[in-house]
């Protein structure tokens, strides 16, 4: 058993793991019970697991905890809690932006990851950052719309 | 009622154990509420106002409903309903959903009927209540019921002053009434809280990591399992090699005749054990493979066919006809596609089970459960906790029964968490449909006569529950049959036509395990008959929209008809296909008498290539009263984008053995990128019932866009999906 160290929603971690290719997403979700993060395909195509490391949207089922030590994690709970919303998740909220909500991590770590890089993305861009988001309940639209509210605009 | 009985009763007090006393601390609990359980014992009977509603001392009311919320906004609708008939904010509402040691059976929340009968069942149970709190206040304050109102949840004169709180003047106890069917209902002119866009209190928590779903759930001394189905359906396993995880620490295989598991209490361990598992099945080879279902659906076996629709006599029109149209149209089979693969958590102990369950039947559940693990009924509890979206009966019940059966092997509390291949490979799939139609025009090019021939997969009458896959392994004994919803609704024109006939040819069985899928038949029936009509239509030299116009009296149909081509800004000036651009219309009365819905298409098609490229989509939408008016959007939404995604992408391949099309990349899904503009035009009649709008609106979407492709292209689609290479090869056939 090795002891990875790494930075997580801000704090210095610990987590123990037998296998240096266990993948973050099962040390966030059972090793810290951080469960915002989504198991929705282990093989990076859907983006329910997303995180933000070091400024760069990255699926968590797709990081070994070997390759994620030493770095600085954030995950959904770290960007906001209920009672104290991130600008991205009070924009969601706003336009009622999850129905089943199994995706909405994804959705809402990649459109933070790019907001903080493109603070004012074109519509198009928005699509494009989140191409490999995949949304089952048919939500895109709303999901636009909050990322655009979140960066101070309105889809009419 | 009797008020003295209810001053003797004092059964339900507040307070007490969570129904979850651990790991969630801080947590949003949106379906399952502290201090649940103290009301354990409590009715679940329909009939009675207890079954669905308590009143407490703090004024709070606590609603039971059987009907849960599968990501459909009913949490907030049910609590809106109640709301309204009891004179309170929906803040002071607490719901309980899908327990079914708590509330009432109201069936599977299925076939858009959350609203339109369950919670309209509990609608009437707090119509009930309110006219029995009157009474009581009436008595408490030496006045008349008529002179008495409840207001933001006091009792009191509808003149004003001081009154009375409904908690102070219930306070716990039972009502012990029958649900008066009969109760008198707000009148909607006096409606405060009903017909307003209300937020779902599920939301923040979802938007911020905070709300459990089953994947998140957790029980203390709870062990992982991966389930390790064969490489082909109905293999029997022939050898396990246990020294092959030998090397994994902490983990056991658990097998039951052909049923075989990987546990561990790490979940990563398990995983890998479940990887490394050699194992040897036999290989039957008995499927049909995706290129064989249509074949097999015109040759049979059959078992039957059925005269669905019979108006006039349509052999004897289409005989005499000098114009008739022939077309036949393919729906494939398509899977759910949940995002988040089925879970479940099952703790089977001491002659007693619980299932924590995101399945659309936990009252079905539970019957499932007795039955699989020899237990009487009431020593089972199945709870509904949130899954992903599952759109009818994906791979929740059987991830159930997987993790019920494991943990009743073990005595300890099991999590079963099926992979991506799982749940693309084994979830019960929608069944396919083939249609031929024929159409007549008389000499005034109106539509003389129509018939409709379905081949379909018939269900097996009676049928408790889908068989599920874990007892078939395990060699329990299921009740064998075919399970597919109301599939044949929706295969006749919903325009005067004086001659029709629609009969179906039954076959006996099914390519894969069918299951019920959202809209169940009706997205093909209606993709066939709008699209039919439409063939019929160019073919008359009518405008698309004047010919359905010409056939129809409904008012709220035409309603909506006229709404949608305002929206879209349709052009009825003759129009010659092929510019590459154009517009589809269709429409659709649910199931011949539930909700209206048009809607329309602004498609581009690339001769070249074959790519559709859908611009807009205008889309008008009456289902009678409309509770919350965002939910029923975003329900209306998620139809059209999700049945776009079906229309233009989604089949099962399969081959002689298993399902092929395993993840998101060999059975893709709409993405963002192709996401057009949708405008919504939401009729509200709230002096009318509910009808529904969890599924109509996906029922016209296939042809409005093969209609706008055609006005686009001159191809004409009737296979689905719509893939560039059946583009380009209608083109070439020139329609």
């Amino acid at each position: 058993m090795a002891t990875y160290s790494l930075t997580v929603n801000g704090r210095a971690r610990s987590v123990e793991s037998a296998d240096p290719d266990q993948p973050l997403l099962y040390v966030l979700r059972n090793g810290l019970d951080l469960t915002g993060p989504k198991f929705g395909c282990g093989l990076g195509q859907c983006g329910a697991c997303t995180v933000i490391i070091e400024g760069e949207a990255t699926r968590s089922c797709q990081m070994t905890v070997a390759a994620a030590a030493g770095r600085s994690v954030t995950t959904i709970e770290g960007l906001g809690t209920p009672d104290k919303l991130h600008a991205i998740q009070a924009a969601f909220v706003e336009e009622q932006a999850a129905q089943c909500g199994y995706c909405a991590n994804g959705m809402v770590m990649t459109s933070a990851a790019l907001l903080e890089k493109t603070p004012q993305p074109s519509l198009d861009e928005i699509k494009e950052a989140l191409a490999g988001n995949l949304c089952r309940c048919g939500t895109h639209h709303r999901i636009l719309r909050a990322v655009m509210r979140a960066s101070g605009r309105v889809l009419p | 009622m009797s008020s003295t009985a209810l001053s003797r009763r004092r059964l339900l007090k507040s307070g007490g154990a969570l129904v979850i006393g651990f790991g969630f601390a801080g947590r949003s609990l949106a379906q399952v509420l502290p201090g649940a359980d103290a009301a354990l014992g409590k009715t679940v009977d329909a009939g009675e106002v207890d079954g669905f509603l308590a009143i407490h001392t703090d004024g709070t009311v606590t609603v039971y409903s059987g009907k849960v919320d599968l990501g459909t906004g009913h949490r907030i609708a049910v609590r809106q309903m109640a709301a309204e008939e009891l004179g309170i904010g929906v803040e002071r509402i607490k719901l309980v959903e899908g327990d079914s040691a708590l509330t009432p059976d109201q069936g599977t929340t299925a076939g858009s009927t959350g609203i339109s009968r369950g919670g309209v069942q509990v609608r009437q149970a707090a119509a009930t209540a309110r006219l029995a709190l009157i009474r009581m206040g009436a008595e408490r304050l030496g006045r008349t019921e008529d002179e008495l109102t409840i207001i933001d949840g006091v009792i009191g004169l509808k003149a004003g002053g001081p009154g009375i709180p409904i908690g102070t003047l219930v306070g716990d106890r039972r009502f012990q009434i029958k649900l008066d069917p009969k109760a008198p209902l707000k009148a909607p002119k006096d409606y405060v809280v009903v017909g307003k866009p209300m937020k779902r209190p599920d939301v923040p928590a979802k938007l911020s990591g905070t709300h459990v779903f089953v994947h998140d759930f957790k029980l203390p001394g709870m062990l992982h399992a991966r389930v390790i189905r064969p490489a082909s359906v109905g293999a029997t396993l022939e050898e396990v090699d246990a020294a092959s995880i030998a090397g994994i620490a902490g983990t056991e295989i658990v097998r039951i005749k052909d049923f075989l598991a990987v546990v561990g209490a790490d979940e990563w361990s398990t995983i890998k054990a479940a990887r490394a598992l050699k194992t040897r099945w036999s290989q039957p080879d008995a499927l049909l493979g995706t290129d064989q279902v249509v074949n097999w659906m015109r040759n049979g076996p059959f078992i039957g066919d059925d005269a669905v629709v019979k108006k006039g006599d349509a052999s004897a029109a289409l005989a005499g006809a000098r114009e008739r149209l022939s077309a036949t149209y393919y729906w494939p089979m398509q899977s759910h596609a949940s995002m988040g693969p089925s879970c479940a958590v099952a703790d089977v102990k001491d002659g007693t089970a619980t299932v924590w369950t995101a399945s659309q039947g936990p009252h079905r559940l539970r019957h499932i459960c007795s039955r699989i693990l020899g237990l009487a009924a009431d020593k089972v509890r199945v709870i509904y906790l949130d899954g992903a979206g599952c759109y009818g009966m994906n791979g929740h019940d059987d991830a159930s029964a997987d993790a019920a059966l494991i943990s009743q092997k073990l005595g300890r509390p099991v999590r079963v968490q099926w992979t991506r291949e799982d749940e693309h490979g084994w979830d019960p799939k929608g069944p396919p449909q083939l249609l031929s139609l024929e159409g007549a025009l008389d000499s005034d090019r109106r539509i003389a006569a129509w018939r409709t021939e379905m081949w379909l997969p018939k269900a097996t009458a009676n049928l408790p529950n889908v068989p599920l896959l874990g007892p078939e392994a395990a060699g329990i004994a299921q009740t064998q049959g075919l399970s597919t919803g109301q599939v044949t609704q929706n295969g006749d024109p919903p325009y005067a036509v004086a001659n029709v006939e629609v009969t179906v040819h039954w076959l006996k069985d099914a390519p894969l395990r069918p299951s019920n899928i959202r809209a169940p038949g009706k997205i093909a029936n209606s993709f066939a008959v709008e699209s039919f009509y439409d063939e019929l239509a160019t073919h008359a030299g009518k405008d698309a929209v004047a010919m359905r116009l010409e056939g129809l009296t409904d008012p709220r149909g035409i309603e909506v008809i006229k709404r949608t081509t305002a929206l879209i800004g349709w052009d009825s000036r003759p129009k010659q296909p092929g510019s590459g651009r154009g517009i589809g219309f269709s429409y659709v009365h649910y199931k011949h008498n539930e909700t209206y819905v048009g809607m329309a298409m602004d498609v581009e098609v690339d001769a070249k290539t074959g790519a559709i490229r859908v611009h807009r989509i205008a889309c008008a939408h009456d289902c009678g009263l409309v509770i919350n008016p965002d939910t029923v959007r975003q329900q209306v939404e998620g139809n059209i984008l999700q049945t776009l995604s079906r229309a233009l992408l989604e089949e099962v391949a399969f081959d002689k053995a298993r399902v092929t099309s395993l993840n998101w990349a060999s059975y893709p899904i709409l993405a963002f990128p192709d996401v057009p503009d949708v405008k919504i035009d939401l009729v509200m009649r709230q002096d009318l019932p509910p009808l529904g709008a969890g599924e109509a609106a996906a029922a016209p979407v296939a042809a409005a866009l093969a209609n706008g492709v055609f006005a686009a292209s001159g191809a004409r689609l009737r296979t689905v999906p719509f893939t560039p290479e059946r583009v380009k090869e209608a083109l070439g056939r020139g329609a």
